[in-house]
């Protein structure tokens, strides 16, 4: 590789990164949509999907294709810029967000790191720029149907987002704080001293805004039990009643990304990103770069995992909320003890100078 | 590489604005208006300002262009009607104003002729010393007493908003 210049050898391996980054979140959200109906499956004593393939392992590929092969339908009286722009702001905004995420160990490779797109020293704030540029496609794509149960679903969930949005950033600000920086890695690296102890849920006393978050990720993600623009018994499917085939699925394929991303953020920030829960115990165990890069986003995989099961799980339990209690919960609730989470922790920190 | 990103983003701003003027529907024009925002904040960054360019996104594209297209589809508004010819007052302010903001950027542009060229925002703010660390640094030392009124001023804003609310219930 001498004969690349450090600027060519930066700019292949990035797209390389992107190229396969991409695949294999693409890949996650198919599997994580198995996941759920599988688990929810078995929550509900019955099997899931399990004809095609193994233990119903090829499901999600078949079903991706079946939405391929559906026609397309332009409904009459739909303004059509919009209407096309909608679920492409919304996977779009879905899947930028992943590229600060670091999900491994730092390895550096000719300078470039290989398990981060962008290492931005801003990662946080970018993340949380794309999340609110992403409320424009469930907006658009309510308004542009020209169908009230569309409007109604996407009001629903605009409101809901914009909402959830203050308990959500305010929740990291505490973090931030420790961490005295907004660089994703540095947030993780603030960590990772000795292991799970040390990390922010735990050892560094976040564990009210860990909480704060995940309900605010949850309603943010318009997931169970927040999931009132969707709610079938009430506006048919929500923003996305009058989307058909490919378009319908983008709009699935982002629910899920957003999932996954917002995971990867509570992982990250809460729970040592990929660094081990053992901390530095068994570093002479696995001691070659290959191995340490492998056992890193083994964790970051294990944690990201281990939060779409939660999120699951709690879909199969809890039942949907009323729209004035999730307002209220909202704003009267999650963003005060937010606020007092956020004075706490300054006046610690001050304390301890 | 700056003066690509300028060329484009510039443009994109400036097309975004126009088109903000021609749209007939008002969803179109925010919409326009969001396009402004983001080439802003792509500017910035370009500038070196990558703070000011997140907050451009995340406060303006993201939160208050937000409630305006929720308003709108809120109030399910129409068409813009052009029957009517407009206030007066515009008519009467319009050329003037226009006329007034063309003279200060041009007397701007021309005394500062010289430094134009030099300027070195981008070299600056370099990322040897974070962003935000500078902005902070600033807001809280020498612009605190600024800081603290503007905050006031926004509490005002609020609760202002709460006693109007408080009034249609």
């Amino acid at each position: 590789m001498t004969h690349l210049t450090n600027f060519e050898i930066f700019l292949l391996l990035t797209i390389v990164k992107i190229a396969i980054v991409l695949v294999i979140t693409l890949m996650a959200v198919a599997y994580t949509v198995l996941l759920e109906r599988k688990v929810l499956g078995r929550l509900q004593n019955r099997w899931g999907p399990s004809r095609v393939g193994p233990f119903g392992l090829l499901q999600p590929l078949v079903d991706g294709l079946k939405l391929f092969l559906k026609e397309d339908m332009m409904p009459l009286a739909v303004e059509r810029p919009l209407f096309i722009l909608a679920p492409i702001i919304a996977l779009g905004c879905a899947l930028i967000s992943i590229a600060v995420v670091p999900f491994g160990a730092l390895t550096l490779v000719h300078g470039v790191d290989l398990f981060q797109i962008a290492n931005l020293n801003i990662g946080l704030l970018v993340i949380l720029g794309v999340t609110s540029i992403g409320v424009y496609g469930i907006a658009l794509s309510g308004w542009s149907s020209n169908s009230k149960y569309s409007l109604f679903g996407s009001l629903r969930s605009t409101a809901q987002m914009i909402s959830y949005e203050l308990a959500l950033g305010l929740s990291l600000v505490g973090v931030v704080m420790r961490a005295q920086s907004l660089s994703l890695r540095d947030i993780v690296a603030s960590q990772s001293a000795h292991g799970a102890i040390s990390w922010n849920v735990f050892g560094g006393f976040q564990t009210i805004a860990f909480f704060i978050y995940l309900m605010a990720a949850y309603a943010e993600t318009n997931r169970s039990p927040f999931d009132l623009s969707e709610a079938e018994s009430e506006l048919v499917a929500g923003y996305h009643t009058e989307y058909s085939s490919m378009k319908f699925a983008m709009f699935f394929m982002a629910e899920y990304a957003n999932m996954i991303t917002v995971s990867c953020v509570a992982t990250l920030l809460f729970l040592g990103g990929a660094s081990s829960p053992l901390g530095h115990l068994f570093d002479g165990f696995a001691s070659g770069p290959i191995l340490t890069a492998l056992f890193s986003i083994a964790w970051f995989v294990a944690k990201v995992f281990s939060f779409l099961l939660l999120y699951i799980w709690v879909r199969g339990t809890l039942p949907r909320f009323r729209y004035d209690q999730l307002m209220g919960f909202g704003w009267k609730f999650l963003l005060p003890v937010a606020m007092v989470n956020i004075l706490a922790t300054a006046l610690a920190l001050a304390w301890h100078g | 590489m700056e003066i690509v990103l300028f060329l484009i983003f510039g443009l994109l701003a400036v097309a975004g604005a126009l088109n903000l003027l021609f749209q007939r529907h008002p969803i179109n024009s925010a919409l326009s208006l969001v396009v402004v925002m983001m080439s802003l904040a792509v500017l910035y960054w370009s500038l070196g300002a990558e703070f000011l360019a997140a907050a451009q996104v995340i406060v303006y594209a993201g939160a208050i262009m937000v409630l305006f297209i929720f308003v709108v589809m809120l109030l399910n508004a129409g068409e813009e009607d052009r029957s009517s010819h407009g206030s007066k007052i515009a008519y009467i302010a319009g050329i003037p104003g226009a006329a007034a903001i063309f003279c200060l950027l041009s007397f701007v542009f021309l005394s500062e002729r010289k430094h134009l060229g030099a300027t070195t925002l981008g070299g600056y703010l370099t990322s040897t010393v974070s962003n935000i660390t500078e902005i902070s640094h600033t807001l809280f030392t020498s612009l605190l007493l600024p800081f603290e009124v503007t905050s006031i001023l926004i509490l005002v804003a609020i609760l202002g908003a709460v006693v109007l609310a408080r009034k249609e219930l």
